[in-house]
């Protein structure tokens, strides 16, 4: 484990591993046991196998908290790797509503039907939430469809487009510009403030695609 | 009750409180003030809890016009102010009488100012905060800047015993800004750090609330074979492949997937807020006790303690 401080008012946490369910399950582990101890911090974050502590530098010792950060993870028993739950997400693949499918089959040699056959073929679990509200990296990807992110982001990627890059996967929960390669479109939406719950993927999730007709999202 | 109409928006105004907390695990950024000193300050003066909801005001300010006696405060950029024509002294509270237009002319220093009414902006809150991201399209108004024609509903004033102090110094061209090497000082050479605190560097046109991309020297790219998305708090210091520094500001996403070489401390986090394209910035190497000290400075000189 490596602690650094991430300048004066919050502490990085590393645990070795990265992307990696047994790593990922003792971050989410060592974040519970963080929120109980440390009810004063301003926010405990993932991401991957890593966690930020955010606080008042005028209010926490900083190296009283990494000393029982040492401490609560050496009091962790190898926590289950289990999925808190299985989420399922209906897909429209290519098209329109995967811009970048062809493009991501003729570069592994693929037919479209065989890229869509590996992504909606596996399970992936969720990581981390990041970039924008309700951005799940969802990983691993196989590694015949693993490509590194566009050359060239584009500015406007619309709300609910499934793409990968860089051994994840994701939703776009709103219009944002992004990198990822496009391959389908779905009309659940990860991010929804006037929903009870707003965030629909949690770290630790199972989330598994499957492909519907195209442009059978719905109205977005 | 009394409320404020927009006359004219200005570059961008927006209603900020301390911060959206608690939500980035999700992915929502924290967003709240530039200059959270000068947020607190003009509150203060204004007689409201260091965290009301008040307006930060960018560059280019706008024309407000009170429906209803308000009590207005400012700290911050240094704008000129008039209330119905006459100048304002900005070094404590004023009143704005029922019909009276209130208007920012020119900024002489600093980027943003804070304008806060005696009990605070009464917006509704998401996610716990009456902040507003742009970015992220949450917070009153949909997330967005001021515009002709708005109105803010002004909330009870709930007076508090804090005492206001000094203002922020405000730079003057440029300013140095103290930083904690890392969190991912692996990544880059001895040469890399070496060049961030001896070059001098320039705030690009690109500067916006979330962050400001800066000219002048290229660093040795850094290693970044490996890196994940991983947690960026606020004056964090990433560098692209191409060798440049992005100090992430108020709106920063709460991940990013660049190396990390420094982060600027708590206590000029302010003074980088008041920023301008075109600004010089040095960087300074400091250590987490003297960023403390600092900030506990800081924190006097807010209250209005002697130092």
């Amino acid at each position: 484990m490596r602690i650094a401080p991430a300048g004066d008012a919050a502490l990085l946490v590393e645990l070795p591993g990265g992307m990696d369910p047994a790593a990922s399950a003792r971050a989410v582990a060592l974040h519970d046991r963080i929120r109980e101890r440390w009810p004063s911090l301003r926010d405990v974050v993932i991401a991957y196998s890593s966690l930020a502590l955010y606080f008042d530098p005028l209010a926490v010792d900083a190296q009283a908290l990494a000393d029982d950060v040492r401490r609560l993870d050496d009091g962790l028993t190898a926590p289950a790797v289990t999925p808190s739950r299985v989420i399922d997400v209906p897909v429209s693949y290519g098209g329109d509503d995967g811009p970048d499918l062809a493009a991501v089959a003729a570069r592994a040699a693929l037919t479209e039907a065989e890229v869509v056959v590996l992504h909606a073929g596996a399970p992936y679990r969720v990581y981390m939430l990041g970039f924008v509200a309700g951005f799940a990296y969802m990983a691993p990807i196989d590694p015949r469809i693993d490509l590194p992110r566009r050359d060239t982001p584009r500015e406007r990627v619309p709300a609910g487009s499934v793409a990968i890059a860089a051994g994840q996967t994701g939703i776009y929960p709103s219009e944002a510009p992004g990198g990822w390669h496009v391959i389908g479109r779905t009309a659940l939406r990860p991010f929804d403030p006037s929903r009870g719950e707003p965030f629909l993927f949690r770290v630790g999730d199972e989330v598994r695609f499957h492909p519907v007709a195209v442009g059978a999202h719905g109205a977005a | 009750m009394a409320r404020l109409e927009v006359v004219r928006g200005g570059a961008l105004t927006t209603v900020q409180d301390l911060g959206r907390w608690g939500w980035q695990g999700s992915g929502v950024p924290v967003a709240g003030p530039m200059d959270a000193y000068s947020h607190r300050l003009a509150n203060r003066r204004a007689g409201n809890a260091d965290e009301a909801a008040a307006l930060e005001v960018t560059i280019t300010g706008p024309v407000l016009r009170a429906r209803g006696a308000v009590v207005c405060a400012v700290a911050g950029a240094d704008f000129v102010l008039a209330v119905d024509g006459r100048g304002v002294d900005v070094s404590r509270a004023f009143a704005v009488g029922d019909s009276a237009i209130l208007r920012f002319g020119a900024r002489r220093a600093g980027a943003r100012a804070t304008l806060a009414v005696r009990g605070g902006l009464d917006v509704p809150e998401a996610f716990g905060s009456r902040a507003t991201s742009v970015t992220a399209r949450l917070g009153p108004f949909g997330g967005r800047g001021l515009r002709e024609g708005d109105e803010l509903e002004v909330g009870t004033a709930v007076e508090t015993a804090a005492g206001a102090g000094r203002p922020l110094t405000l730079p003057a061209g440029g300013a140095r800004l103290r930083v904690i090497v890392g969190p991912d000082q692996h990544r880059f050479s001895a040469a890399a750090v070496r060049t961030l605190c001896e070059a001098r560097f320039v705030v690009s046109a690109a500067a916006d609330r979330m962050g400001y991309r800066l000219d002048g020297a290229a660093l040795p790219a850094p290693a970044s074979d490996g890196m994940l998305s991983s947690p960026t708090p606020m004056g964090t210091l990433q560098v692209t492949p191409a060798g440049l520094p992005i100090i992430l500001m108020a709106e920063r996403p709460t991940t990013g997937g660049y190396p990390r070489i420094a982060t600027v401390i708590s206590a000029d986090l302010p003074l980088a807020g008041q920023l301008a394209p075109g600004d010089w910035i040095r960087f300074e190497a400091c250590t987490p006790a003297a960023a403390r000290a600092a900030l506990a400075a800081q924190e006097a000189a807010l209250r209005g303690e002697a130092c």
